[in-house]
């Protein structure tokens, strides 16, 4: 019966000594002490030969039980000790979380690229199709095509930069493009956007620069009414304020269109209350719009009695200024990366 | 053009309050910019959508009152006491207004004076302070006398900016009326739109009106309420080229009595934004605001002496060479050969449809007034206007057209005007020389014609009902509409051009609100769209995924900007530059030649707000080509870089300024973010970088562009910090052609590779990029990726000498390599550097 004290006062006395032991390293020296080749328990394995034969399964089994026992509670302690160890080092770890990032570097697109990209991706899937043409025109694209023959009253509309070469000028808007447009798809029904670069001759203000954005519609086909001009308005409105704001069209005089319209929009600011935006009037003017002129259409090589068509230009400068509060549209150009980053 | 309400209300009925007649005009085409008010309260509306400025009268405070007695005032010369009667009780008032010194010291006046009176309280502006300024009438002792209110200027009840003397009203004004009543209005500012040069009356608004509230239009009655002597023989007209002068008429007025207009005639010049001057002159005038055909008055006298006491002959002609004018405003004018002038015969009078001369102009002694009422050549009378730089009332109308027909209806009504107020003799009869008269479009139009502009089935009967409105005559025939343009519209044209000019009246009345909105319905057109949109947004992409800020420049500079970028005796500077006939000021006077240049300067106005800078613009530059009508508008791709090589960070203390090398890796990144394939750089020269820090990137043997660092004399030419600044200048072009539409990847490899470092010495002269060649020759297919991890130059391997250590990477794609095949590959490699490179392997 002395074996089976003796195991029973070695798993006491194992779990006693495993009680103190708290790190790793005594741990590991218990284990060594408890657990080892040398261990009491192992050592009433080698001695089992040694004790009388009817004893012998029941000492076998105390001392598998005591070493069971043992190494049970020593992989608790393990765990244990590893846990409150990676606890410790964890709270060790803690960092200021308020202390700033380490950021990259970010790429940023101009906000009037930006705004282009939107507008053209409204009208692309609508099925206007990119036209791009030059900023360097002839008095014929840009104003005799455009029924602004020399002289006209209307060619006030526009002051224009002319080069030192003869009939040549700096584009006053895109619509020199629709010339071209239709030029090159006439006979075929045409659907373009035109974006470009246009310039006047102005003195530079908060509210106009020399230098200038626009993109136009135009649209030639077979059956292209009023009503078509406005509904493709009304979507793009709906769709670049991102709400259902209220439109209208208001009659105005552009020589290449007639009829003739301004489109504005219910003041995305003050939603029509009136505010120093819109200057109290609730509206703000957007676009010009219209219907295609008999004399442009034949001009671009289309039979006015065959076909019809809408053409609507806006400057991608004056939506971004409206949808982003900018007070001053020369900060467009002038590039502050003050201004620039904040896009 | 200033459009006086009550004026307006002459011609048309006004059921509308201020209000809602501005959205009305603005939502036709005719766009309220402001309203003044002139006395009116502002209209009842839950918010206001136009602007209003102005003063209102308090019908309590200011009202008609009569100035019976203007006594001296006991203590000063330079004030009068005015014994005056508001209509309920008698006042004495204090003034100092000059206009009423002729009157001082007269006893009782057998006319007695009607003014404008503000009592006690009342709110006004300060006649004595610039501008427009509140005040309230208050009690007050001036020089001993008590004072508690005013006899009023027009600047203080906001009339116009005239506080000479006070207002002296009509004597019919009604006394104790209150002011607002009797003559309180409002002034509409509408922008008058090219098309609708009609409009630049009040008749020609008041038209407008009627069409659009359906009220009736009381047009003024024209006639010759004559009682003199016919003017025929008394004058006549020669028209030389009708083409300018389509049309002449002449009145005439005899023993008039020059003289201030009327008070309210005087008012409504001056709300009407013009200087009432004499009755006779004011005539020409109140007709030309009133049904928009500007008028001449002649002194008739002056012409006989011309004349030599015979019936003047009025002859119109274009200018000869060198002829010259002097005109009203005291200007010798030198005239152009398509000027037109009216004449007579001895000489020049006036410049058509522009200005008069000062021979014969009414003046104070004139007592015959010969009237002209003419047409003009509108595209003429424009260019005259800008190249004389010379515009006036009349001109902005004859430029922009005035209608034959209104020619002897501006001269009946001018005679009338002049009889009224200077109560001269209208001689009976206008010499009327109409040489060819002016046909008004008749257009057809269908309902058809109608449905297709504007996708509303509109019945003819309903598009006779708008039309007719606007004045145009029409005829239902079958399913044809013929409508006839009314004589006071020069906007409709013929055929085609006319049915639109007619479709857009219909539009514009019928409403454009009224109008459905639809989704395109007409087929799609084939797509061909722009073929460089799409590759030039990956570039830009590419940038932007590299940390690059995108600018958008100013695309006008000045060659002297540019040259900046170049050294001092670069060709660059001697290339030609698409210059502006007019810029509009120093420093944007020619067309950029570089986006690099443009991009420079926006990195140096930045340079000391950021620790880096890394910006790029896609845009293009244009080179005149000679022989050819257009310049070549070049894209370009410019990036310029300069700073740090990190983002700042609390714990990084060391800020590396970027180098060449950090601009190539970017270059790299993007030409790898393109697809671009068989990238070479080689050494290059040019007249901006460095001469050892610049480089040609190649793909295949076309070349991309060329990048670098500044040469040090270049950038002096700017104002940076010692950071070295980073730029390159690519061809968009050359950039889009070597973009592969499509391109092979290959396969993710199921085998370990195997790695191996081999450090090679070879010269100094020898570029890495001739290494990297040859290694890649020697290995062949299974040698996969290269990297330079390190350069060595030290005693142990030599002077002139440099170690290039690379990690190379076998890797085959269908089996693991074995030491034996590493060991083959690294033999052949080191074979091929040794012959090729005279390369030692070092270790």
């Amino acid at each position: 019966m002395d074996e089976l004290q003796e195991l029973e006062r070695i798993r006491q006395e194992g779990l006693e000594r495993l009680a103190e032991a708290n790190d790793a390293a005594s741990l590991e020296a218990w284990r060594v002490a408890y657990l080892g080749r040398n261990a009491p328990v192992m050592q009433v394995f080698s001695r089992l030969g040694q004790a009388p034969r009817e004893l012998r399964p029941q000492i076998g089994q105390s001392a598998n039980a005591v070493k069971q026992a043992l190494e049970a509670a020593y992989q608790e302690k393990l765990e244990a000790v590893r846990r409150a160890a990676l606890e410790e080092e964890l709270t060790r770890q803690k960092l200021d979380v308020t202390l700033p990032g380490r950021r990259p570097f970010l790429g940023r697109y101009h906000i009037e690229t930006q705004t282009m990209r939107e507008i053209l991706r409204i009208f692309t899937s609508m099925g206007f199709q990119v036209y791009s043409s030059p900023d360097i025109e002839t008095d014929e694209y840009n104003f005799t095509y455009l029924n602004i023959p020399p002289h006209h009253p209307a060619r006030d509309m526009w002051d224009t930069f002319y080069l030192t070469t003869p009939g040549l000028l700096l584009r006053t808007h895109t619509s020199p493009g629709q010339i071209h447009a239709m030029r090159q798809f006439a006979p075929e029904p045409v659907r373009v956007v035109l974006p470009g670069m246009c310039y006047r001759y102005e003195q530079a203000g908060a509210r106009k620069d020399i230098q200038f954005t626009q993109v136009e519609l135009l649209a030639v086909g077979y059956d292209i009414t009023f009503a078509d001009l406005k509904g493709t308005l009304q979507d793009f409105a709906d769709r670049i304020f991102g709400e259902r704001l209220r439109t209208r069209l208001r009659p105005s005089y552009f020589p290449f269109t007639e009829p003739s319209a301004e489109m504005d929009v219910e003041c995305v600011i003050c939603h029509g209350k009136g505010c120093s935006v819109c200057k109290g009037s609730g509206w703000l003017e957007i676009m010009g719009c219209g219907m295609v002129h008999p004399v442009v259409l034949q001009h671009g090589g289309y039979d006015p009695a065959k076909f019809t068509g809408f053409a609507a230009g806006m400057g991608p400068g004056r939506i971004a200024m409206l949808r982003h509060a900018i007070q001053d549209i020369r900060s467009l150009y002038e590039n502050d990366v003050r201004f620039l980053e904040q896009f | 053009m200033k459009v006086v309400l009550s004026w307006l209300k002459e011609f048309v009925d006004i059921d509308l309050n201020l209000e809602e007649l501005a959205r009305t005009l603005t939502m036709a085409g005719l766009e309220v910019e402001e309203i003044q008010l002139v006395g009116l309260p502002m209209p009842p509306a839950e918010r206001h959508e136009f602007h209003y400025s102005g003063l209102t009268w308090e019908p309590d405070k200011i009202v008609v009152a009569r100035i019976d007695e203007v006594m001296p005032h006991p203590n000063a010369d330079r004030l009068v006491l005015c014994r005056l009667h508001d209509g309920q009780q008698e006042h004495i008032v204090l003034t100092g207004a000059p206009n009423l010194f002729e009157y001082k010291g007269k006893g009782p006046l057998p006319q007695p004076l009607k003014v404008a009176y503000a009592k006690e309280g009342a709110r006004i502006y300060d006649g004595h302070q610039p501008g427009q300024v509140l005040t309230t009438l208050k009690r007050a002792k001036i020089r001993g006398v008590e004072s508690y209110s005013m006899v009023c200027s027009e600047k203080e009840l906001g009339i116009s900016e005239e506080h000479e003397g006070i207002i002296i009203l009509d004597p019919d004004a009604p006394t104790g009326m209150p002011l607002v009543e009797y003559m309180g209005d409002a002034v509409l500012d509408v922008s008058i739109l090219p098309s609708m040069a009609r409009c630049a009356s009040i008749l020609g608004v008041a038209r407008e009106v009627a069409a659009l509230t359906g009220k009736p239009l009381r047009l003024p009655r024209a006639t010759l309420p004559a009682t003199g002597e016919s003017i025929l023989g008394k004058a006549s007209i020669q028209i030389t080229e009708p083409e300018y002068n389509p049309r002449f008429v002449l009145g005439l007025i005899r023993n008039v009595r020059i003289q201030p207009s009327p008070y309210r005639v005087q008012l409504r010049l001056r709300l009407a934004g013009m200087r009432p001057i004499n009755n006779i002159v004011d005539a020409t005038n109140y007709v030309m605001l009133e049904i928009g055909e500007p008028l001449h008055a002649f002194d008739y006298q002056a012409l006989v002496r011309r004349a030599q006491g015979n019936p003047p002959t009025i002859i119109t002609r274009r200018a000869r060479p060198g002829e010259t004018l002097t005109t009203l405003d005291g200007v010798e004018r030198k005239l152009d050969d398509f000027t037109v002038l009216v004449c007579d015969t001895a000489g020049a009078l006036s410049i058509a449809g522009v200005m008069g001369g000062a021979e014969t102009e009414v003046t104070e002694q004139t007592t015959d007034v010969l009237l002209e009422g003419a047409s003009w050549n509108f595209i003429n009378i424009r260019k005259t206007v800008a190249a004389q730089k010379l515009n006036s009332e009349a001109a902005y109308r004859f430029s922009r057209g005035v209608h034959p027909a209104l020619a002897p209806e501006g001269v009946k009504l001018g005679l009338e005007r002049m009889a009224l107020w200077s109560g001269g003799e209208i001689a009976a009869d206008l010499i009327d020389a109409y040489p060819v008269p002016h046909k008004d479009p008749q257009v057809d139009l269908t309902a058809a014609e109608i449905r297709r502009a504007l996708g509303i089935p509109l019945s003819l009967d309903e598009a006779e009902n708008l039309l007719s409105r606007l004045g145009f005559t029409c005829q239902i025939e079958g399913d044809v509409l013929h409508v006839q343009t009314p004589p006071h519209r020069l906007d409709i044209g013929e055929g085609l051009v006319g049915k639109a000019d007619l479709i857009e009246e219909i539009a514009r009345l019928y409403g454009f609100d009224r109008i459905p909105a639809r989704r395109l319905a007409d087929p799609l057109p084939s797509l061909q769209e722009d073929p460089n949109l799409a590759p030039t947004d990956k570039v830009r992409d590419a940038l932007v995924r590299l940390g690059l800020q995108e600018v958008i420049t100013y695309r006008m500079t000045t060659p002297e900007r540019e040259h900046r970028l170049y050294l001092d005796d670069a060709p660059e500077r001697n290339a030609p530059y698409l210059t502006l006939a007019n810029p509009i000021s120093l420093d944007r006077s020619v067309m950029r030649r570089s986006l690099l240049a443009s991009v420079m300067e926006i990195a140096e106005r930045n340079t000391r707000l950021r620790e880096r800078l890394a910006l790029f613009e896609i845009g293009p530059v244009f080179l005149p080509v000679e022989g050819q009508p257009r310049p070549d508008e070049d894209w370009r791709v410019a990036l310029v870089l300069t700073g740090t090589r990190q983002p700042p960070a609390w714990d990084r203390k060391e800020a590396t300024p970027m180098d060449f090398y950090d601009f190539k890796g970017i270059l790299e990144g993007l030409l790898e973010a393109l697809h671009i394939p068989d990238v070479t750089f080689r050494a290059a020269q040019t007249s901006t970088f460095h001469p050892g820090k610049c480089a040609e990137a190649l793909s295949g043997d076309r070349v991309l562009g060329v990048f670098g660092e500044l040469h040090p004399k270049v950038k002096e030419h700017f104002d940076f910090g010692p950071a070295p600044v980073l730029a390159g200048d690519f061809s968009l072009k050359a950039l889009l052609e070597s973009m592969p539409v499509a391109y092979e990847v290959g396969a993710v490899p199921a085998f370990p590779p195997v790695l191996e470092d081999l450090a090679v010495v070879v010269d100094e002269s020898i570029p890495a990029a001739r290494v990297e060649e040859v290694l890649r020759q020697g290995g062949g297919k299974l040698l996969t990726a290269v990297r330079l991890f390190d350069i060595y130059r030290g005693e142990q391997i030599g002077a002139g000498k440099k170690s290039l250590a690379y990690r190379l990477t076998y890797q085959a794609l269908d089996r693991t390599l074995t030491d034996k095949d590493a060991t083959s590959i690294r033999q052949r490699i080191i074979r091929r550097l040794e012959q090729e490179l005279g390369a030692k392997i070092r270790g």
